[in-house]
């Protein structure tokens, strides 16, 4: 097992937005967790990245390591744990180089990083053409693309996934999702939240739902998109 | 028109002074959203200690083991004086930010600033308390030498500061726009929470967002002591203040604009004492400034802030 998360709690001040949540990942896996607003689907992701402090009692283990021993930029560089935040969260004032380079601030092996921009070029071609470009300027989409990327030039053991399809076209998310799909057979784990709960039970091979900060439901994908309460409150009926 | 220029070359060293303090304040409110009212006081802090290694080097110098002609002696001394106060006052900044800051980073943005306040009182009465109350000179480090020229007067220490002063603002500018670390402090003033998602340790950049600006603080404070050789505990704090309203002028979190208003903010103090009763300087400077703050509240170069506090 790669990544195990034990009666994870998390509170936003006087709202507990995490209820004891506990969930594992396996090494090479893609995993969804679904659920609708407000769920605590972000606020799981965060708390794996340590950007928000887990409550005592809870317990997260990565690779033998115990994650919350781990600061947040400790996280990416040393566990190999990256996060496409939601909304993407770019640095608009920095250029699309710009913003990919950053990611790499902690790594000093210079040539791997050259070989895994080109390989994050390879994928969003439309990243390298707009390079030197402000990254507040690109399109919703490329916006998403250079997200992915800056978060596969810090770290490409786990990627965790905050919604990549909000925003996206039909098409594009299609684009999005096979280019995810690529990138975790060539070695990345994948845990991704969303709303849109078909289109991550079919990219997804096992899948958690998530209720007001409750996991109420696992699960094989397939099983997911069987289950009638899935389909009743998830799914459109 | 020989007026003009002269008063220009008085401005330009005059306004050298406020840029680099500015600096400080712009840097760390960019990259922190905080006001580091210390930052006068760090500046204060930065003449002394350029007041006691000169001293420390004037004396060693004095003991004769190296043979130079006085000039080039004290140009050296002058130039080491510059390298040693700015690292040293590295480690002031860094010491405010970590004791004083840090602790607070997600507490109300009024306590961060009533911190600084209080930083800043520690600062001067533990001076006053450790050196005393007397003014201290600060040590000759260049003969004047005056030159003319269309009937303007320049000396040498002026040109001196200026020039020195311009070259550590190219400095950082380069250092801010070509380096990681520069990246780092940029994008930190775009998006600070999401930072440490490119495993950069946020921390490290806060220490070296307040160590460049006290180094900065510190050149202004020895380029201070050259122009004007007295120094006392309290001498950051009106020229803190002045340099602050520069930054806020600048730009809040603009680099360029705190260094062009730092300028500006000289060349208005200069030109309205050429004109008017000296009593009457801050008075009539100020309501310049304020009357330019009510047409361009943001400043010259500040952009609406987008900086995103929240996850
Ligand atoms: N920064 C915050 N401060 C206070 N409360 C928050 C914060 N972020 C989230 N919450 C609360 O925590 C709960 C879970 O939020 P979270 O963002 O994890 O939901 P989500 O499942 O990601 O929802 P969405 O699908 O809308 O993104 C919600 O009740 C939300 O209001
Ligand atoms: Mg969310």
């Amino acid at each position: 097992m790669l990544l195990s998360v034990e009666n994870l709690s998390v509170s936003y001040g006087r709202i507990k937005a995490l209820h004891g949540v506990s969930f594992q990942v396996d090494e090479g896996e893609i995993v969804c967790i679904i659920g609708a607003n407000g769920a605590g689907k972000s606020t799981t992701l965060r708390a794996i990245s340590r950007l928000i402090p887990a409550e005592s009692g809870s317990q997260m283990t990565y690779m033998g390591h115990d994650l919350l021993a781990y600061p947040a930029d400790k996280v990416v560089s040393q566990l190999g744990i990256s996060h496409v935040p939601e909304g993407r969260r770019l640095f608009d004032n920095l250029t699309v180089m710009e913003n990919l380079k950053l990611a790499c601030f902690a790594r000093s092996d210079g040539r791997q990083i050259e070989r895994d921009m080109e390989r994050v070029f390879s994928i969003f071609s439309r990243l390298e053409e707009r390079k030197s470009q402000k990254a507040g300027t690109l399109s919703g989409g490329e916006q998403q693309m250079l997200a992915m990327g800056r978060a596969l030039m810090s770290a490409r053991k786990v990627m965790l996934l905050d919604e990549p399809s909000m925003g996206l076209a039909p098409l594009l998310m299609k684009d999005v999702f096979s280019a995810l799909k690529e990138i975790n057979q060539e070695g990345t784990t994948i845990l991704l939240v969303e709303q849109n709960a078909r289109m991550a039970l079919q990219f997804a091979q096992r899948g958690y739902v998530l209720e007001s900060g409750n996991l109420v439901l696992e699960g094989a994908s397939a099983n997911l998109l069987a289950n009638p309460e899935v389909k009743k409150a998830y799914l459109g009926g | 028109m020989t007026f003009l220029l002269q008063n220009l070359i008085n401005a330009l060293q005059w306004g050298s002074f406020y840029a680099l303090i500015a600096l400080g304040y712009s840097m760390v409110y960019g990259v922190l959203m905080l006001f580091n009212f210390a930052h006068g006081d760090v500046f204060m802090v930065g003449a002394y200690i350029g007041f006691f290694v000169s001293s420390g080097l004037l004396a060693v110098a004095a003991l004769g083991f190296v043979a130079l002609p006085t000039g080039v002696m004290l140009a050296l001394i002058l130039v080491l004086t510059l390298i040693i106060a700015m690292f040293l006052n590295t480690f002031v900044g860094m010491a405010v930010e970590r004791i004083g800051y840090r602790p607070l980073r997600a507490a109300p943005r009024a306590s961060a600033a009533i911190t600084g306040l209080m930083i800043g009182i520690i600062l001067e009465t533990g001076n006053l308390a450790l050196f005393g109350a007397q003014r201290r000179s600060f040590p000759t480090l260049i003969e004047t030498a005056t030159f003319q020229f269309a009937g303007v007067s320049v000396t040498n220490k002026k040109i001196m500061i200026v020039l020195v002063s311009l070259l550590l603002m190219l400095a950082l500018h380069i250092f801010v726009r070509r380096t990681k670390w520069g990246m780092a402090m940029r994008a930190m003033a775009f998006d600070y929470v999401v930072v440490p998602l490119m495993g950069v340790p946020i921390n490290l950049i806060a220490l070296l967002t307040f160590g460049l600006g006290s180094a900065l603080a510190a050149a202004a404070g020895i380029l201070y002591g050259v122009a004007y050789p007295v120094l006392d505990p309290y001498m950051g704090i009106l020229f803190g203040w002045k340099a602050f309203v520069a930054a806020i002028l600048g730009g809040r979190g603009s680099v360029l604009g705190a260094g062009l208003a730092g300028f500006l903010l000289g060349f208005i103090e200069i030109f309205v004492a050429a004109i008017f009763p000296s009593t009457m300087r801050d008075l009539i400077a100020f309501s310049i400034i304020l009357l330019i703050l009510t047409v361009r509240p943001h400043g010259f170069f500040g952009e609406p802030y987008s900086a995103r506090l929240r996850l």
